[in-house]
């Protein structure tokens, strides 16, 4: 009959039809038969990891770098539950990622068989949907719906649950195109009298502010090239958020740098200040926001957002758009244009003076040595080295992470590819392995504290194996960074278990892999280890021995508002009350 | 640094002290969701509701599109206006949710439960429960000389009133389906 394959092929198929190039994964007795077929075929090329959290850490790289979805295979039982991690972080940060699993026979379900787990049980909170496939008729429209629901309204990660026993069997293939999809279908237009409140809002503000997210980045390029248009055609200043960085490029002169936490002195205090804020794909994190009751007290807030539940949910806004972040912003503009491409220029001009009297307070100064790095200044090293390179850069979490936000320029979306979130310590190398994977001839560049890359080292064999010339700059500062910082500030300065003990000859372990280890410690040796580190053709360790107290400001202490930041050392003392305390 | 210090001294503030202390009442509200029926919607509905701490009253969940393998499920939740209207986003968000209805905001509603009430008793008590039973139109669904089971619908506050009166008079087990609710009109 016609369209009768087994399950597995079918599967193998289904990815095919989906325009699938790449998948990650690990094999396992409950996904044999996928493997099987894999190694019949040619055209999807299959990257084995060392373990199924770096499978999704590199899928997400994958995806954020490519704008399309990333695809995970991993067995039953323990192949599953290790994708937890990554499938929870590709949810907080709304990235489409695709994972199967593979799954006991369904006649064994429930008898507790060797490697089973409730993996559709285990990842219903973490995933955007999931599916237990129990007829290997189904499996083909179900991994279509599977591609359709991860990548369309806010992007997030499905799963799909195979049977051994449904992939031996056969059944019937659907296409791609006769799969029903139509129910999942989120509004992407916004509402047109919305909008045009919104142009008059732009016309008529004082002090305006444009705060932008990641759904830029995930609405695809034309909203990035929309957003930069609508900056650049009204004037008005611009922040991000972490997730966002990119979307307007850091050379901008509209652009005022990241917000937030550990954001910029005027980006902060001009979302505190404001009376317009234009908030266009984020959803007012407790990262952004600070303390809630004392947030950009003074403003009219607009919302753009394809998620209805990010609206009005910690922030109340006085205009709320739901729909696709393109969409709005073509609209918007075509709008504003019409209505006459008015702002209000003069109180612009007084609000600009204001920004630039925060800028010259330079927030991001810090006190250099000649005679250790300062990793700010390792990162200020990095930027002026790699800029006019076709790059991309992932980080790992921690103070490193915000350094890094801080100290590097992005000028396209789809550059920068951190765990923003969850916080996933460990995420940073598997994520270089995907983005260089999808981008084999681009310097690709993890900046990574060394305890956090720790986490998921083994994925250093990938790249080995893939010969994926990612370099690992490590900032190691031998501490937990973050939490050194937080114990300094919060507790006292007891430093509990916040060091890291016998830490590997990071030079030794390179060459361990079959990689190329560099090791730096003075400020003088800097530029000619890193231009060695770009010059090798292969996976670079870069232990770079950094500053081991530094601390990551500015800073936005927990509990406190936008206007209250700590600046330095110098403003530390007693900067956290009780009750910012019990905050993370 | 002082304007830090939010509320000095307590050490037993959870991060939710600092929302909005102005965000309102409580309110209760009657949700209904028509939603595809299979595996594992329900877990994905209630996974929501204790997931991100939200209260759930009363549930009522059933087939009511045979064909169309639709579900309805009734919830019945108490919030803040904000949370309600969280639930709401959120519950609008899961794939195979189709619908949500909020009862009690999109016109009058009717809502109705049924409960089954074993009463035990004899004598005075007896005749005073079947008496009661009556004026609340509760059918006795099963007796025996010491004991009868009462079926009884209707708002739930009619039925909290009948549970009421039976107490004294030798209340023993209930089984309460929870509330099912419809728009009234068309």
């Amino acid at each position: 009959m016609a369209g009768q394959m087994t399950g597995a092929k079918m599967l193998v198929q289904a990815l095919r039809d989906q325009g699938v190039d790449t998948i990650f994964g690990y094999p396992g007795g409950a996904v044999l038969p996928i493997y099987d077929e894999i190694f019949l075929q040619n055209d999807i090329r299959h990257i084995l990891v060392r373990h199924e959290q770096g499978a999704v850490h590199a899928a997400e790289g994958y995806a954020r770098s490519t704008g399309k979805p990333g695809v995970v295979l991993v067995t039953s039982g323990p192949g599953a539950t290790n994708a937890v991690t990554g499938l929870t972080d590709a949810l907080m940060d709304s990235i489409p990622i695709v994972v199967l699993s593979g799954q006991v026979p369904t006649f064994m379900i429930g008898n507790d068989a060797f490697q089973e787990a409730d993996t559709v049980g285990i990842t219903r909170p973490c995933t955007k949907h999931n599916w237990l496939v129990k007829e290997t008729d189904k499996l083909s429209e179900t991994i279509h719906q599977a591609f359709h629901v991860a990548t369309h309204g806010r992007p997030g990660p499905v799963l799909v649950d195979i049977p051994k026993d449904v992939q031996f069997a056969n059944g019937t293939y659907t296409p791609k195109a006769k799969a029903v999809t139509k129910h999942y279908a989120p509004k992407v237009k916004g509402d047109i009298a919305d909008i045009t409140e919104l142009a008059a809002m732009i016309e008529k503000a004082q002090r305006p502010i444009i705060y932008s997210g990641g759904g830029v980045i995930n609405s695809g390029l034309a909203a990035s090239q929309l957003l930069r248009e609508l900056v650049d055609a009204t004037g008005f200043p611009i922040t991000s958020t972490l997730m966002g960085l990119g979307a307007y490029p850091a050379s901008g002169k509209n652009w005022l740098g990241m917000l937030g936490m550990h954001g910029l002195y005027e980006a902060n205090l001009a979302m505190h200040g404001c009376d317009l804020m234009i908030n266009i794909g984020a959803r007012f994190d407790d990262r952004i926001t600070g303390r809630l009751d004392d947030f950009s007290p003074k403003s009219k807030k607009a919302h753009i957002d394809i998620d209805a539940s990010s609206i009005n949910k910690v922030i109340h806004v006085d205009l709320p758009i739901l729909g696709d972040v393109g969409h709005v912003l073509e609209d918007l503009l075509k709008i504003w244009k019409s209505r006459g491409r008015k702002t209000n220029k003069e109180a612009l001009g007084k609000w600009w003076a204001k920004i630039e009297d925060w800028r010259a307070v330079k927030c991001l100064t810090y006190k250099n040595s000649d005679k250790i790095i300062k990793p700010q200044y390792a990162l200020e090293r990095l930027e002026a080295l790699t800029k006019d390179k076709d790059r991309y850069i992932c980080t790992e979490v921690g103070q490193h992470q915000m350094w890094a936000a801080q100290y590097l320029g992005f000028e396209d979306p789809n550059r920068w590819m951190t765990s923003g979130g969850l916080g996933t310590m460990g995420y940073g190398l598997p994520a270089s392995v995907g983005v260089q994977v999808a981008h084999p001839d681009a310097l690709v560049i993890n900046v990574a504290g060394e305890a956090s890359w720790l986490m998921n080292m083994q994925e250093m064999g990938t790249a080995i194996q893939y010969r994926l010339p990612v370099k690992q700059f490590i900032l190691n500062n031998e501490r937990l960074g973050m939490v050194r910082q937080w114990q300094e500030l919060l507790h006292g300065e007891r430093y509990s278990h916040s060091w890291s003990e016998s830490l590997p000859d990071f030079v030794k372990l390179a060459e361990a892999f079959g990689g190329k280890g560099i090791r730096c410690s003075d400020p003088a040796d800097l530029d000619d280890a890193i231009m060695e580190m770009l010059e090798y053709d292969g996976p670079v360790i870069f232990d770079c021995l950094v500053e081991k107290h530094e601390n990551c400001f500015p800073m936005i202490p927990s509990g406190a508002p936008h206007n209250e930041m700590l600046m330095g050392e110098a403003d530390t003392q007693d900067a956290i009350g009780s009750s910012g305390a019990v905050l993370v | 640094m002082s304007a830090l210090r939010i509320k000095k001294g307590a050490s037993k503030h959870s991060a939710y002290d600092l929302r909005d202390p102005n965000a309102g009442a409580l309110e209760s509200h009657t949700l209904a969701c028509i939603v595809d029926n299979e595996a594992g919607v329900l877990a994905r509905v209630i996974g929501l509701f204790s997931g991100r701490g939200y209260n759930i009253d009363s549930l009522t969940v059933a087939e009511v599109d045979h064909e169309g393998h639709k579900s309805r499920i009734t919830i019945v939740t108490t919030g803040t206006p904000s949370v309600i209207e969280q639930i709401k986003a959120q519950l609008g968000r899961i794939v195979p949710v189709h619908e949500v209805h909020d009862l009690t905001v999109e016109g009058d509603s009717v809502e109705r439960e049924l409960a089954l009430m074993r009463v035990h008793g004899t004598g005075d008590k007896r005749v005073e429960a079947l008496r009661l039973a009556d004026i609340f139109r509760a059918q006795v669904v099963d007796s025996t000389l010491e004991s009868f089971v009462f079926e009884l619908t209707g708002a739930p506050s009619k039925i909290d009133a009948f549970a009421d009166l039976m107490r004294p008079l030798g209340l023993g087990r209930i089984a309460r389906t929870g509330v099912a609710a419809l728009s009234r009109g068309v």
